[in-house]
């Protein structure tokens, strides 16, 4: 069969499953848009700019467990895409960027919109392809497809020249094994590794479960609640390890580190042996390491051996598939008690659900934390969370337990402000569902706020919650804390939200009162046919406790006073 | 402490670029880097001088797709080479000079010019070293290394196990073992 480059691209795209694309059309790559009309089975999500369109792939992705895909020009089209690949890469998140480039022959002569994209994405992927010889297009999608979604996911860039979309060949779509002479992503733990782990989990008194992103990715969620139920352990979670295990297990810590629980944090500082599932010990986990969990032992499971030592030594480290490894161990556990271990982890908990600021008065003021609150009643703890980035993005981890894996969505390495509301229309495209909130601040809700129009668009049914406070919040948290209550570029103005969705056609409120979160919640969910706005207007002055300064001690939380207890 | 690393990689356009750009983005400090040709025509050796966590230079390489194999072999005993030339401004007097060190370092002179003589000397990065520093005194006007190449001793072979190119050759043509 004699095909065209272009055509080439979707015959491979619709036998990887790819049934969405979001993009953006442009001079190079061109010959694959015009191309695209004969390929009915794939919808275009056109975006408003390119990191849209890769934040959704992303945000696709991280809902479904598919690969997304994400389609640009060349030069600014591509390099447009850099924030979004860059997130995804942080996040291990797998999605596939084309990229149309120059023809062949004008590459290196600076020619109009040419960039070097495969040099200028090439920390930022996990692999990336430059494609000069038609012949090599169908391979190199299926490669680029096989490698954003094994091992540890991230993301894969393929660049096509103009040239090489037009070119006219032999197509054979390339069946049969792929072979990646460099790559073999790690599958099993070895016996003696089994054996050495087992040994610290029976000697251990004071064990706690670091839940990473590894338990979302692995599907390992069974197995993890399994082990933690056999030895009794209790279980501290990392940003992207929420939804991992339900939240609301007894044996469930919250979340761990900078913003972490009190008794999270405290489990982990005095613990005897951490259990470090599919993460990899981030800064913002660990504090300062000179003093984190000074007394545990550490039993590190990944799929990356490089996350390996690389910041904390493992005493016992396990390279392989962390459903698999667990897989492997839970046969050979006995059933292990750690009642006066938990014991005391109840006692941290008890404190630190008197700080909680749903058990103050807080009189008629709205805090973010009681829409958060609100927003997991009214949904039934079940709804599909895709946040930006600062304080709105803690206290949905503070105050949204969620119970399935893959329910809350956010980007936790790279920290991207601006991904939220672009992200949330991917997930929704991508279930094809009505529960999916965008929760996101005032301040990165502006920076792609024009991927309103792409919603309305597409009639992507997401509920938008803006957490209002006129603030960079977090940058204004630091401020306060850190440098002497300067405020300085963090007061932010905006538009009248509700004004400005009304300008997009979309439905939106305001709400100001804790009484009509609930309602306005359900509003908005009950808009199936497009998007749905809700501007809340919080607390400005509020600050997401505890915190850990960046670099202290975990253990050194700054708490949330009690008014009857601590001095104010 | 120094860490000499051998990795086979995949002969694609751009791997030397992945390589070095991993290097800098981990902050790895180089001390040489070599690249060449091997007994097959789909991959290249790299011979790598490096002043970081071995353990790490090697699980990061193998992150690279293009990467095949890597291989620690500071403590393994082997055979390390560097080349030098070194142009070295002579007279009448220093010219013999410098003929009698050769002969001691068993180093060649490759040119000679009016005013100069080019030594070209092979060995470990040791005695690449002490023949700069006698060459110094006399006047070195040019100089280049082509940095280590390294090899284990004996039948510590290192090659692609199971290496397999997409046509379904091992990539060996001359494989004796």
């Amino acid at each position: 069969m004699k095909l065209t480059g272009a055509e080439i691209i979707f015959e491979c795209l619709i036998r990887e499953g790819v049934d969405l694309i979001f993009g953006y059309p442009g001079g190079a790559i061109l010959p694959t848009y015009d191309t695209m009309t004969k390929y009915p089975a794939i919808h275009h999500v056109l975006t408003r700019h390119e990191q849209g369109a890769a934040h959704m792939a992303d945000g696709y992705a991280r809902a479904t467990g598919r690969v997304g895909v994400a389609m640009a020009t060349s030069g600014p089209g591509a390099t447009n895409l850099v924030t979004g690949i860059a997130t995804a890469m942080m996040d291990s998140s797998p999605i596939v960027c084309i990229t149309g480039q120059v023809a062949t022959n004008a590459i290196g002569t600076d020619a109009f919109q040419e960039t070097d994209v495969t040099g200028v994405t090439l920390p930022i992927t996990k692999h990336n392809y430059l494609v000069y010889d038609v012949d090599e297009l169908a391979y190199t999608i299926r490669e680029a497809f096989h490698i954003a979604r094994t091992g540890r996911p991230g993301p894969v860039l393929i660049d096509i020249p103009k040239d090489v979309q037009n070119t006219i060949t032999e197509f054979e779509y390339p069946e049969g094994e792929i072979i990646l002479p460099g790559y073999h992503p790690p599958q099993r733990a070895s016996q003696s590794q089994l054996e050495a782990a087992l040994q610290l989990i029976r000697e251990a008194e004071c064990p706690v479960i670091l839940a990473g992103h590894g338990v979302v990715m692995s599907g390992a969620t069974e197995e993890v609640v399994q082990f933690a139920e056999m030895t009794q352990t209790p279980i501290a979670l990392t940003l992207l390890g929420k939804g991992g295990i339900p939240e609301h297990h007894p044996l469930s810590l919250g979340m761990m580190g900078m913003h972490g629980t009190g008794h999270a944090n405290l489990a982990i500082q005095n613990a005897d042996l951490l259990l470090a599932f599919g993460m990899r010990f981030d800064d913002r986990v660990t504090g300062n390491l000179k003093t984190y969990a000074p007394d545990a032992r550490k039993i590190h499971i990944d799929i990356d051996a490089s996350e390996i030592h690389k910041v904390i030594h493992a005493d016992v480290p396990m390279v392989g598939d962390l459903k698999t490894v667990l897989r492997q161990l839970l046969p050979m556990l006995e059933p292990i008690e750690h009642k006066a271990w938990l014991g005391q982890v109840r006692d941290w908990m008890e404190d630190a659900n008197e700080r909680d600021i749903l058990h103050h008065d807080a009189g008629e003021r709205l805090f973010a934390a009681h829409v958060i609150h609100d927003m997991w009643q009214a949904t039934n703890g079940d709804a599909v969370v895709v946040t930006d980035v600062g304080q709105h993005q803690m206290w949905e981890a503070q105050y949204y337990p969620h119970s399935r894996p893959n329910t809350l969505i956010t980007s936790g390495g790279l920290g991207t402000m601006g991904y939220g509301l672009p992200a949330s229309i991917g997930a929704t495209l991508g279930l094809k569902a009505t529960n999916v909130w965008a929760v996101v601040g005032d301040g990165g809700f502006q920076m792609t706020m024009s991927e309103l129009a792409t919603a309305v668009q597409e009639r992507v049914p997401v509920n938008i919650a803006i957490i209002n406070n006129g603030f960079l919040g977090m940058v204004r948290q630091w401020q306060e804390f850190f440098y002497e209550e300067r405020y300085h570029a963090t007061p932010i103005h905006s538009p009248d939200f509700v004004k400005l969705a009304d300008a997009y056609g979309i439905p939106a409120r305001r709400v100001q009162r804790r009484d009509d979160v609930i309602p306005a919640i359900q509003w908005a969910e009950s808009i199936t046919d497009g998007p749905a706005l809700i501007d809340f207007r919080v607390e400005t002055h509020d600050i997401v406790y505890p915190m850990v300064p960046a670099g202290a001690d975990l253990h050194n939380m700054i708490r949330r006073p009690i008014p009857s207890r601590d001095q104010v | 402490m120094k860490q000499t690393l051998i990795a086979l990689v995949e002969n694609k356009p751009g791997v030397l670029n992945r390589v070095a750009s991993l290097f800098r983005r981990r902050n790895f400090n180089i001390d040489s880097l070599t690249v060449g040709r091997t007994e097959s025509p789909h991959i290249s050796r790299m011979t790598i001088v490096v002043d970081a966590d071995a353990e790490q230079v090697q699980t990061q390489l193998y992150k690279l797709v293009n990467v095949i194999q890597v291989e620690k072999v500071t403590d393994v005993p082997n055979v390390s080479r560097d080349l030098a030339l070194i142009k070295v401004r002579v007279d009448r007097e220093t010219r013999s000079e410098v003929m009698q060190l050769c002969e001691i370092f068993r180093a060649h002179i490759v040119d000679t010019g009016r005013e100069s003589v080019t030594v070209e000397v092979t060995g470990d990065e040791k005695k690449i070293s002490s023949m700069v520093e006698v060459l110094q005194p006399i006047g070195i006007l040019e100089m280049v290394r082509t940095g280590v190449v390294t090899m284990a001793r004996g039948e510590h072979i290192l090659s692609p196990n199971g290496y397999q190119a997409r046509d379904g050759s091992n990539g060996y043509q001359n494989n004796v073992l």
